[in-house]
């Protein structure tokens, strides 16, 4: 197996950069890296200024924000549920949070706040319907991690066909909105949103780094993390609430991208990193590379048309994780 | 030392106590062993020890306080359990994995302190494995794995040890090490309680047997004393012989086969 280095720190902060930098120059207007600099502080082209700091350095930071809030929940879940298969969508999280924004849709509302709010909303109300399954399911009051995995699964299959009949009732207008919003997509980044994001990645982000060493404890299996003074039950589900949150923050920012919560852990891990604590703050920058550079691919590869997001991350993340898959094997 | 007091533990909708009124004392410095035939409570006892089974009734303590008024940390700092199963999603480094018992001793941050670096190079070197501490727990054999684990539970510094069928798929010589090493923690003044159904093994190292059976105490007491022919035929159901085993002396078991039936 791979050994970690020290520099491959200094590596992954560097190609995020680097691509965040070719993001901001790129795109249905480019402009060059010197003029992208002058706009950076304010100077040059109003045009190019306006195309810099209030469309595209929101939409890229937001993408960065949603990949690592991705990475991070999908290193942590894999890790409490001991799945390699685990990722944040599992939790019911996705198809909760479409309920909610579609639901927001279909009663006629535009303001985006409020649907990022509805989404949210809809994201926590599936992940504590999914606890009460599996609460329910279980054999006793212990909810069994993996009865909590199966019942977000049900929860989200259950969203799904709740949206479905939403959607039956809908103007077409707002089907296209809906429709975009549950592919994914950075389109709509505006700093208020970043705000709310960054703020959620980094409580909940940061909460899951804290509570690393418990994954790690956890991730031996039930007995043994029982053995070692962990009270199973209780950090299991604080790392799936907390998993939940990220997830559930950075659906209602860009809707739904599929595939970096489960790739990326895998990436870190072929990388040589082993315990829960570097792994989720890799997986969080190496997410944050990920969907920078898959928004980029959406903005240009079919310019002028632009292509959804989470199209793009499941185009990329299924060979990566068919390597991986051959690398383990 | 670990009392078990009048214990009960059932589960729901089991038509009988999985154990059902066991008491006994694993004391430090004595290697204990409970044994039993499959189903006759020795895991649920674990279980309990763990505090993951419900307790009906009586207690589990650990150098005199009840393990349910226990905090998890300072639990895990008075008893180190090698659970059966353990079944990691993904490998990780030996030395990693052994640090992982000195999770119960860190602090606020769960930084390592140099004490904790200590025990780790100490547990690795008592359990004979230091030499594979570079490697990633998913490249180790079967007796290779074990002996980790019980060097992870060393890591823990705990005064009481308790393994659940440490020795199950190891050959003889794998096995045989294994219990070397169990006698000689128990005899640097460990309370080592052994889970076992090797009786044979168990009759040369332990220095008291617990012998259960439908989740009681069927006999307990040295091995010269638990292994009792009649005793042993009545509770496995099957004919036995006990003899001597020809190297030590000490008494040995031998299931015979059935008589043909005429």
């Amino acid at each position: 197996m791979r050994q970690f280095r020290g520099w491959y720190w200094m590596a992954l902060v560097v190609v995020l950069l680097l691509i965040a930098m070719v993001a901001v120059a790129r795109g249905a207007v480019s402009v060059s890296f010197s003029a992208v600099i002058d706009a950076l502080h304010g100077r040059g082209d109003p045009t190019a200024v306006a195309i810099v700091r209030d469309l595209r350095l929101p939409r890229i930071v937001l993408g960065a924000l949603v990949g690592a809030g991705l990475g991070a929940s999908g290193a942590a879940l894999q890790g409490a549920l001991r799945n390699p298969l685990a990722e944040p969508y599992l939790l019911g999280v996705s198809g909760g949070a479409a309920v909610g924004a579609v639901i927001a849709y279909a009663l006629g509302a535009t303001s985006d706040a409020l649907i990022t709010l509805a989404a949210f909303g809809g994201a926590i109300a599936a992940v504590f319907v999914a606890l009460g399954v599996a609460r329910v399911g279980g054999r006793s009051a212990r909810a069994d991690l993996r009865t909590l995995l199966i019942a977000g699964v049900i929860v989200g299959a259950f969203a799904n066909a709740a949206i479905m009949v939403a959607l039956a009732n809908t103007s077409p207008n707002n089907i296209r909105g809906a429709l975009w919003w549950m592919m994914g997509s950075a389109v709509d980044a505006n700093w208020q949103r970043v705000a709310w994001l960054a703020v959620s990645v980094l409580v909940a982000g940061g909460s899951l780094v804290y509570w690393a060493r418990e994954i790690d404890v956890l991730s031996l299996g039930e007995d043994t993390a029982a053995s070692l003074g962990v009270h199973v039950e209780r950090a299991g589900r604080r790392a799936f609430l907390l998993a939940a949150l990220l997830a559930a923050a950075t659906v209602s920012a860009a809707g739904l991208i599929g595939f970096v919560g489960l790739v990326v852990p895998h990436i870190a891990r072929g990388m040589g990193l082993r315990t829960n604590r570097p792994l989720i703050i890799a997986a969080g920058l190496i997410g944050a590379t990920l969907v920078v550079a898959a928004d980029l691919a959406a903005r240009t590869v079919a310019a002028p048309t632009e292509l959804p997001l989470g199209a793009i991350t499941a185009l990329l993340g299924v060979p990566f994780f068919l390597i991986q898959l051959r690398r383990i094997s | 030392m670990i009392e078990i007091k009048d214990l009960v533990v059932s589960y729901p909708g089991a038509r009988r106590n999985a154990v059902d009124g066991v008491s006994f004392v694993s004391a430090r410095g004595k290697l204990t062993a409970l044994a039993g035939p499959n189903g006759s409570g020795k895991s649920s006892i674990v279980k309990a020890v763990l505090k993951r089974a419900d307790i009906q009734r009586g207690s589990v303590s650990i150098d005199g306080r009840d393990v349910r008024l226990l905090s998890y940390g300072e639990f895990a700092r008075k008893v180190a359990v090698v659970p059966q199963r353990e079944d990691s999603a993904f490998p990780v480094q030996v030395r990693e994995y052994v640090a992982l018992g000195r999770y119960p001793h860190l602090g606020l941050w769960r930084a390592p302190s140099r004490e904790d670096e200590a025990a780790v190079v100490e547990a690795l070197a008592q359990a004979g494995v230091d030499d594979l501490a570079d490697r990633d727990t998913d490249a180790l054999s079967g007796g290779e794995w074990q002996r980790v684990r019980i060097a992870r539970a060393l890591a823990q510094k705990a005064p009481a040890l308790v393994l659940d069928e440490p020795t199950t798929f190891l050959d003889v010589a794998h096995e045989m090490a294994i219990f070397e090493l169990l006698a000689s923690l128990a005899r640097s003044g460990l309370a080592v309680l052994l889970v076992s159904h090797q009786l044979n093994l168990v009759a040369r190292f332990a220095d008291k047997i617990v012998l259960l059976a439908h989740g009681k105490v069927a006999t307990s007491g040295s091995p010269v004393e638990v292994m009792n022919a009649e005793r042993l035929e009545s509770i496995y159901g099957w004919p036995v012989v006990v003899t001597r085993d020809p190297a030590v002396g000490a008494p040995a078991l031998v299931p015979l086969r059935r008589p043909m039936q005429l």
